[in-house]
């Protein structure tokens, strides 16, 4: 064997569409990853790092083809061999763990047999030894319970769980090599960074090399020695980690890092302007249209992937020189700017006491008067200023989500109160009079699901115009959808175009604009950034941000990534279970004292920094529903004491004692701020 | 889980009843009683007033109906005025023509239409497919009697192999029946395997192309143990239904087939009663027919229920 694992050489691959065009999507990618490696191939969506991945097990998606270029993986050259010899590598000597472990299991066999499949396949095991070795897997990925466990079916695991079985499966022959494609993308933070150290010990332990799909940088900071990273189906800049964070060569690679929202830095990022290329159809660099290092060679000739002076470091870009010249560190604090506005003194949404179930009573129930499991979402006590940004964060499950839906209408309160200027919210969105509806709206996570494909830009927006200003005429609302587009930074050419023949930063504007279409005065937003890509992300936020002071508009924003949260948001409200946990300003949120469950979820953030190390409190184990009594956070809680936590409601605790900060915990703030100011 | 069946089977009694219902009425709804249709032309307003009060046929309607019903729930299916024999008798043996005919074609037809719907979903767009799926969509397109009348045409009258129609009476052993059958059960199964072999294709498709079979290739299971293991038992649990929709439009379309062959069933019985206004004999035939389909129907939903753990474990509901 040669000193590379694997060995990318020119690696060509593309597919024909349906005009039978030719279309690629990897172009000459050259990669090498040592024996015991950990590489992590970071790039946006679409840049073809998951085909680079596949191609690396010998898989093509079907429909595509190799058109140029080889990989060979342990000397075998992966696209010469025939499928019986593939099998026997693949699983034995190279594993993948999948995106999505959920759709990865087969939804009818048992979680231990698919193990026990893998193990009898690649690891010459059988009979009683494969069962045992397929427990201790189970064991060796932390899963409670091996022996249960293995006879459940995965729908009966919950995410991190199913992750943790596709790990077992993929550990089964201890291959030489494991690709990971985004194994955590979709899960919680506290369960991502629980499932990273996890792999970090595994590949410590066996000595295998690793290479590491994510589009996120944080991920990446956390798991990799060496990091290549992908623009349009080439990769332009390859170095280790330290490198690529301090001192990134490629105006590309500085751009990705500088739109990243940051824990520790306050306002909203950079953002690139424009959108990758189709691989092959620029005769220069890819990047050429979006660079701003840009010289005449860029944009005619492709640049050579040039090995850079120091450690190992290499860059497809003519002007690294240049790039290089400036210090990354000092520009990266210089790019996040603030943007101002003003908040009035006067509540635009309160919400007092407010409880939500979904629980419907049987009629089997009623009869034999069993309790009522407790409400989803119980006691939400908040006041929303006018031109104020209120964030509800918290993991799948918290409630966030439940109260946007109520506010807008889509569910009905079990009990208390939303007050929105003099009217009642919660009343159902049918039974809300027009001009209340114009108030509230509603932008969701995933614009491909919240706009119709069939209707055109135009039809889309004129769809709120007809019916919250039925005196506009035709004139009125066309002048008034051009108007729309360009507040979102879209062309009015856009009118006239399908959802389809939009990028994913595009539909979302076309959502918010939508949204602004009814002149509202509070706009719900549901995790809307967390389906793009992060150099789309920034440019989102930004406009956020610019219609909120244009209008004096009041948000209130759902998200789970925290660093989002921090470049948007004015005011934090922490919820766990359906239960408020702690409120505050963003500046109170993110720094001592905090309630455990916000030091838990701080803790497990992963920043796009390699020095950075998260702090694992509370174990991942997820919970379905709120305990009946105490507080709601008494299972996961570090802290948590046996009697006081689990039978009373812990109290409000206000830190600062005149304003908003207040904390619901049993543990009085001084402690809490002794054991917190000696963590960090 | 005990539930859930509890809630279907309870589910299942009530259509039943509801079917009761709509039959009787429907058909009482018809011009004419069953005196008309027994007495016939040589009936007269007094002989039709006496043979109505023997039969209790002035009753008012919602009685005739109790009784009706309390009849059949004591499996007594009414005498046919027409033919002057109980209903019971004169569907017996047609029953049996018809059950060993649709069995037959089932047994034929199912494994046929998976076979070949997999193939064609293993080798989508190529060769194999192209002829299966295309053959599928003319068997479907063409209505029973026109398939059979082809078939008649080639195998009876220009090959002269099977006869084209029966001509033997409805109590024959099973074996004299045997070559009589050969073209109904060739004509139902295309059809059937048709309506299946579409289905089963489709989902083998998508089965395919999903992330655990891509998974399954990527951790070296080599290609028959993953159609066999893990894309064909979840390729065929959305199938179950179809099948057994499929049979029960078997049952009740066969009555066409039947005709255009003269063969002795059930079906030619229904059609026969409907000509002969033998309203007894249509009501116990349709109760029979539609019996049978909620039957199917039940096993087909508590097959899937079982088969698909996603619905057997899931709690309550």
């Amino acid at each position: 064997m040669s000193d590379c694992l694997v060995d990318v050489r020119e690696l060509t691959i593309g597919y024909y569409n349906q005009k039978g065009t030719l279309v690629l999507v990897l172009q000459g990618v050259n990669l090498e990853v040592k024996p015991g490696e950990t590489l992590g191939l970071v790039g946006e969506s679409g840049c073809g790092k998951s085909t680079l991945g596949q191609a690396m097990m010998g898989y093509l998606r079907s429909g595509s083809q190799v058109l140029g270029g080889s990989v060979k993986f342990a000397d075998h050259d992966m696209f010469a061999l025939n499928n019986r010899q593939l099998e026997t590598i693949r699983g034995r000597q190279i594993a993948l763990i999948p995106q999505n472990a959920g759709d990865a299991l087969t939804p009818t066999l048992r979680v231990g047999n698919q193990i026990i499949e893998a193990i009898e396949l690649n690891a010459d095991l059988s009979g009683a030894a494969a069962k045992n070795r397929m427990l201790e897997l189970l064991a060796q990925v932390h899963l409670p319970h091996p022996d249960v466990m293995a006879n459940r079916y995965p729908h009966e695991l919950s995410g991190g769980q199913q992750q943790r079985a596709v790990i077992a499966m993929a550990l089964a022959a201890e291959p030489y090599m494991l690709i990971l494609d985004e194994p955590t993308t979709g899960l919680d933070v506290t369960t991502q960074a629980h499932i990273l150290n996890l792999l970090r010990d595994i590949v410590a332990d066996l000595g295998t090399a690793m290479m590491y799909i994510s589009h996120d940088l944080g991920v990446i900071a956390r798991v990799s020695d060496r990091i290549a990273l992908m623009y349009a189906g080439e990769i332009v800049e390859d170095t280790n980690v330290a490198e690529m964070f301090k001192s990134p060569a490629h105006p590309y690679a500085r751009g990705l890092l500088e739109s990243i929202p940051r824990l520790n830095l306050a306002g909203i990022p950079n953002s690139m302007p424009g959108q990758p290329p189709i691989p092959g159809t620029l005769p220069g660099c890819s990047f050429a249209p979006r660079c701003s290092f840009i010289s005449e060679i860029c944009r005619s000739k492709s640049p050579p992937f040039t090995s850079i002076p120091g450690p190992p470091h290499r860059v497809r870009c003519d002007n690294w020189e240049k790039v290089l010249a400036i210090d990354f560190s000092q520009e990266l604090q210089q790019v996040f700017r603030t943007i101002e506005h003003t908040t009035e003194d006067e509540p635009a949404i309160e919400l007092s006491g407010l409880e939500i179930t979904y629980h419907r009573s049987g009629f089997m129930e009623r009869i034999r008067s069993i309790p009522e499991p407790p409400a989803t979402v119980s006691d939400i006590t908040l006041s929303v200023k006018r031109g104020e940004t209120l964030a509800l964060v918290g993991e799948s499950g918290s409630g966030k989500t439940t109260i946007v839906r109520t506010i807008s209408g889509l569910l009905p309160a079990k009990r208390g109160s939303i007050q929105f200027e003099d009217c009642d919210l919660t009343v159902e969105v049918d039974q809300r009079p027009m001009e209340l509806c114009r108030h509230v709206q509603l932008i969701f996570q995933n614009p491909d699901a919240s706009l119709n494909p069939r209707h055109t830009v135009a039809e889309i927006l004129d769809q709120p115009l007809k019916l919250y200003f039925p005196d506009m005429t035709h004139d009125e609302r066309r002048a008034r959808q051009i108007e729309l587009l360009e507040r979102v930074r879209l062309e009015g050419r856009y009118r006239l175009r399908y959802p389809g023949q939009m990028s994913g930063g595009e539909k979302q504007r076309v959502a918010i604009a939508r949204a602004f279409a009814a002149d509202p005065e509070v706009v719900l937003c549901d995790e809307v950034t967390s389906a793009l890509d992060v150099s789309v992300q920034a440019a989102v936020l930004d406009l956020l941000a610019d219609l909120q002071r244009e209008r004096n508009t009041t948000y209130i924003f759902i998200a789970h990534d925290l660093a989002v949260v921090r470049a948007i948001a004015d005011r934090v409200a922490v919820l766990y279970q359906g239960r408020l946990c702690e409120v505050g300003t963003v500046d109170e949120i993110y720094s001592p004292p905090y309630h455990p469950y916000t030091e838990t979820l701080l803790g497990a953030v992963l920043v796009p920094d390699p020095d950075h190390e998260p702090k694992l409190l509370a174990s991942d184990t997820p919970e379905l529903a709120p305990p009946a009594k105490g507080c709601a956070f008494q299972r996961r809680c570090p802290y948590c004491m046996p009697d006081l936590c689990v039978e009373e409601i812990p109290p409000w605790q206000f830190p600062e004692s005149d304003d908003g900060h207040k904390i619901r915990c049993h543990i009085p703030i001084n402690e809490l701020l002794v054991d917190q100011k000696a963590a960090f | 889980m005990i539930i859930l069946i509890a809630r279907r089977l309870i589910l299942s009694l009530v259509t039943l009843f509801i079917i009761s219902l709509i039959v009787y009425v429907g058909v009482e709804a018809l011009p004419g009683d069953s005196a008309t249709g027994y007495l016939g032309q040589w009936a007269t307003p007094e002989s039709l007033a006496a043979l109505r009060e023997e039969f209790g046929l002035n009753d008012p309607i919602h009685v005739r109906y109790i009784n009706w019903l309390g009849d059949i729930l004591r499996g007594d299916l009414g005498v046919s005025m027409v033919k002057r024999k109980p209903v019971a008798e004169l569907i017996g043996n047609r029953f049996r023509n018809t059950v060993v005919l649709t069995i037959t074609s089932a047994l034929v037809g199912i494994p046929l239409a998976i076979i070949l719907g997999v193939i064609a979903g293993l080798m989508r767009d190529k060769l194999p497919d192209v002829i299966i799926s295309t053959t599928s969509i003319v068997a479907m397109t063409l209505p029973g009697f026109v398939t059979a009348t082809v078939l008649i045409y080639i195998f009876a009258i220009r090959l002269e192999w099977f006869p084209a129609i029966t001509l033997v009476p409805s109590d024959v052993s099973v074996i004299e029946l045997l070559d009589t059958m050969l073209l109904p059960i060739i004509t139902l199964t295309m059809i059937m395997v048709a309506h299946i072999l579409r289905l089963v294709r489709t989902n083998m498709i998508d089965v395919m192309v999903s992330d655990y079979v891509q998974m399954a290739r990527l951790k070296g299971v080599p290609a028959r143990q993953i159609v066999f293991k893990h894309a064909l038992p979840n390729a065929m649990l959305p199938t179950i239904n179809i099948v057994a929709l499929t049979l029960a439009w078997l049952v009740g379309g066969v009555a066409i087939i039947e005709t255009v062959f003269n063969f002795p069933g059930i079906g030619k019985l229904l059609i026969d009663a409907i000509t002969d206004r033998d309203f007894a004999l249509v009501q116990g035939i349709a109760m029979i027919l539609s019996g049978i389909y909620i039957a199917l129907n039940l096993t087909a939903d508590l097959l899937s229920l079982v088969l698909n753990p996603k619905l057997r474990t899931a709690r309550g509901h």
